[in-house]
């Protein structure tokens, strides 16, 4: 190998500390060696956060599989008290929200800053709806007391008002508890997702407002989109498991 | 074949009078620095404080253990001391000891690159260890947390009074922390490596921190949530883990041991990757099989994602799974005696020398193969009945993780403390502390594998009279080996103003670190290097260093 390859001498101008003569944009992070590569690694390293958020929603979609292959009576009647309007509104909200989000990213492609603006604020109220729609049913949830530690009653599953119902034995209206108890623990973990996500946006805004994404400098509404899909994936699959049991009968 | 290689004359070593530990001054400019070699120092001071308590709680253990009775302390403090001492060590010094502090400082050199991909999340990271490390030291003050460091359920959940929910909420936080380390590693590998570092050129330091990354994006999650769950089934007292409830506490464990077992390969993958370095370093030969050694880390990543279920095998999961479990726990000691028969034959004619860091080597290479036959009597599903819950467990363990990883650790921050400091640590010191700490490991935990096999369980603080001759030699070793980890926690620090000036290429070593000053630049390459030659090249070296630049500093 010619020794020169690997300069061992430090360079004048690097070295000294002092701002040097910059040949790229601003946004480009000293350590990259140039713009693309920076771009690459901010992506690759958003789809591995992402394989990280798939493994953490993954101990508890494994947990609600064991438990309802054991209890599936149980889980069934649980889930026909949701209230399945509510449910899929919110599905419909959250991919129109993934909608929006994906025409900001084209808007920052685009360079268009108050059409980027416009998208991430409809993204933000999307997001609102769904988490107000959310609260709603956890309202009326711990109104028909089935929030598991605080106030759980099998009343309405042993003795069903809906004629409907299949009324449960004790013991099994026992384990809805455990089926309330992963809905909350779900549907919680997904709406804290979204809470940091609408924090996010907030800044996002504020970024955009000051013309910081379209610029050139698309990746962090891009890997944003990344994240606001992934957790929209994940409701796409809440939905049916725990909305949709045994709906058919 | 070796090449001949003659060390340089360290007489005439200057220290560069700009480097990253001088180009910038004051304490937020280390707080809130990028550099991924200042993280690493932050990493450094901080693995080693937590290490020294649960040093110190590993010291009461044997103290309580020199008589039978439990006579030192009450067996609810002696509950306490072990699970404190337990989840110190594994998830504040164990999992982040190589990766967050020498892969930190070297990755970046070792690829060719000025820094980690996401130099601020590796900051964050260290917050995230800090955070962690108070929520835990916070859960001990307080009172402490008596259910050993695996949280078994129903037991952590519903039958203790304990601060469990605090120190899952610091183990939750250093989890997110190694999940930003592995995320961080991963993309640098991946985007980062400079012209012509292919895959098949990168140090098996770099394959070995690659593997470990794998694991603990996938690995860590999974812990999280289960932390979660426990936390959430202990405050609002509801059951996915309480069989009185319907839940299952089996599926804690799986959840568990899902993390927990391949966060051992965390903890030893970082090791042996230190292990590859030093062997070819001090043998002046490429490390035979490079391929095979690159590859088998990443087996013992995979493999190591589907053996958790021999924790279980006497909670009552079914024979059938168990026996395969079995199987494919014997088979990840199929890469790893890859790993110790090719680092055998890179000994092979080689130049040896014994410096420092190839003791702590040896001694890894033999402890770690002592630890790792014993874990196939334990993946045995007969022996295991018998063994499992006893000191043969811990022993076998201990042997891993103190007699392999440790080891590596300190042959690691022998191996660099020239690079990362620009000074020698003293010689003759260190080889004495190397061998009082072989000396001192195998006096301590050799007793043990006996005493287990006799059936004393482990977790109890008195034992049978019967037992105390091999207690005694264990808490002999133990105060040995604690010399052995005392004196380079006073000679490092020594050195550090005393210490004999290195040079650039102090052992003569192949990597690209070794190629820039010590210690580096703040963005460690003037200019982006070129590589273009193989890994552990001596013959290069051999020819470099005729017309070598000397650092102008």
């Amino acid at each position: 190998m010619d020794s020169t390859s690997i300069a061992t001498t430090p360079h004048e101008l690097e070295s000294s500390g002092l701002p040097h003569a910059h040949d790229h944009p601003a946004f480009m992070r000293h350590h990259f060696e140039d713009i693309g590569q920076q771009r690459e690694a901010a992506s690759f390293g958003m789809w591995v956060f992402l394989l990280t958020e798939i493994m953490f929603f993954g101990g508890l979609f494994c947990a609600y599989l064991i438990l309802r292959n054991w209890y599936h009576p149980a889980f069934v009647a649980g889930s026909n008290t949701l209230n399945i309007a509510l449910g899929t509104t919110n599905t419909a909200v959250l991919i129109g929200s993934s909608f929006t989000m994906a025409m900001a990213v084209y808007s920052a492609e685009m360079r268009r800053k108050g059409q980027l603006i416009l998208f991430l604020t409809l993204t933000i109220l999307l997001g609102f709806v769904f988490i107000g729609i959310k609260g709603v049913e956890w309202t009326t949830e711990y109104q028909e007391q089935h929030v598991p530690g605080i106030n759980f009653s099998i009343q309405e599953f042993v003795h069903p008002t809906n004629p409907k119902a299949i009324p449960l034995a004790p013991d099994m209206a026992e384990k809805t508890q455990l089926y309330f108890f992963l809905y909350f623990a779900m549907t919680g973990m997904h709406a804290l997702h979204m809470i940091i996500g609408i924090s996010l946006l907030f800044f996002m805004v504020w970024r955009a407002s000051r013309g910081a994404y379209t610029a050139g400098h698309v990746i962090p509404v891009e890997n944003f989109g990344l994240y606001w899909h992934f957790v929209d994936i994940v409701w796409i699959f809440l939905f049916p498991l725990l909305y949709l049991i045994s709906r058919y009968r | 074949m070796s090449t001949i290689v003659s060390l340089p004359d360290q007489s005439t070593a200057k220290l560069p009078s700009k480097s990253y530990l001088n180009q910038e001054y004051g304490l937020k400019s280390w707080l809130l620095t990028g550099d991924h070699k200042r993280i690493a120092m932050l990493y450094l001071f901080s693995i080693t404080f937590f290490f020294i308590i649960g040093g110190v709680l590993a010291g009461l253990i044997r103290l309580e253990l020199l008589t039978p009775p439990a006579d030192l302390m009450a067996t609810d403090t002696y509950n306490k001391v072990f699970s404190m001492h337990g989840i110190i060590m594994v998830f504040l010094f164990l999992v982040p000891s190589v990766p967050a502090t020498i892969g930190n400082f070297l990755i970046p050199l070792m690829v060719g690159a000025r820094d980690l991909a996401f130099p601020k999340i590796n900051l964050l990271s260290w917050y995230l260890y800090w955070i962690g490390g108070i929520f835990i030291l916070s859960a001990m003050v307080l009172g402490g947390v008596d259910t050993g460091w695996t949280f078994t359920t129903p037991l952590s959940t519903h039958y203790v009074n304990t601060h469990v929910v605090t120190a899952a909420m610091g183990i939750f936080m250093a989890g997110f922390s190694s999940i930003f380390t592995g995320l961080n590693f991963i993309v640098t590998i991946h985007r980062m490596r400079c012209p012509g570092m292919t895959w098949f050129r990168l140090p098996l330091f770099v394959w070995g921190h690659y593997a470990t990354s794998i694991i603990m994006i996938l690995g860590t999650p999974v812990l999280a949530i289960t932390l979660v769950l426990v936390a959430l089934e202990r405050i609002f007292n509801i059951g996915v883990f309480d069989p009185t409830k319907g839940g299952d506490p089996l599926l804690f464990q799986h959840l568990f041991w899902f993390y927990s077992h391949p966060a051992v390969y965390i903890m030893i993958l970082p090791g042996m990757a230190v292990i590859s370095e030093v062997i070819s370093t001090f043998s002046r030969k490429r490390v035979f099989g490079y391929t095979a050694v690159a590859f088998s880390s990443v087996a013992i990543a995979v493999f190591g994602f589907l053996v958790w279920e021999h924790h279980m095998f006497i909670m009552g999961v079914s024979q059938y799974s168990a026996l395969v479990f079995s199987l494919m726990t014997m088979l990840v000691a199929v890469p790893s005696a890859i790993k110790i028969f090719n680092w055998s034959m890179t000994l092979y004619k080689g130049s040896i020398t014994f410096e420092t860091p190839m003791l702590y080597a040896f001694g890894f290479i033999g402890l770690f193969t002592i630890g790792g036959l014993t874990g196939i009597f334990l993946a045995t599903l007969g022996m295991d009945i018998h063994l499992t819950e006893t000191y043969f467990v811990v022993a076998h363990f201990h042997f891993v993780m103190v007699g392999g990883m440790l080891m590596a650790y300190m042959a690691g921050i022998h191996f660099w403390w020239p690079k990362m400091t620009g000074r020698m640590y003293p010689e003759a010191m260190s080889k004495t502390a190397a061998v009082i700490t072989f000396i001192g490991f195998i006096v301590t935990f050799f007793p043990q594998f006996i005493l287990g096999y006799l059936g004393m369980p482990r977790r109890y603080a008195a034992y049978p009279a019967d037992f105390q001759v091999l207690n005694v030699f264990s808490t002999a070793g133990a105060s040995i080996l604690g010399i052995g980890y005392l004196l380079p926690l006073l000679y490092l620090p020594w050195s550090l103003i005393y210490g004999q000036i290195a040079g650039n290429n102090p052992w003569q070593a192949t990597g690209l670190e070794w190629q820039i000053q010590s210690p580096p630049l703040t963005e460690n390459f003037t200019e982006i290097p070129i590589m273009d030659h193989e890994a552990y090249d001596y013959e290069w070296l051999a020819n470099k260093t005729h017309h070598e630049v000397q650092t102008v500093g």
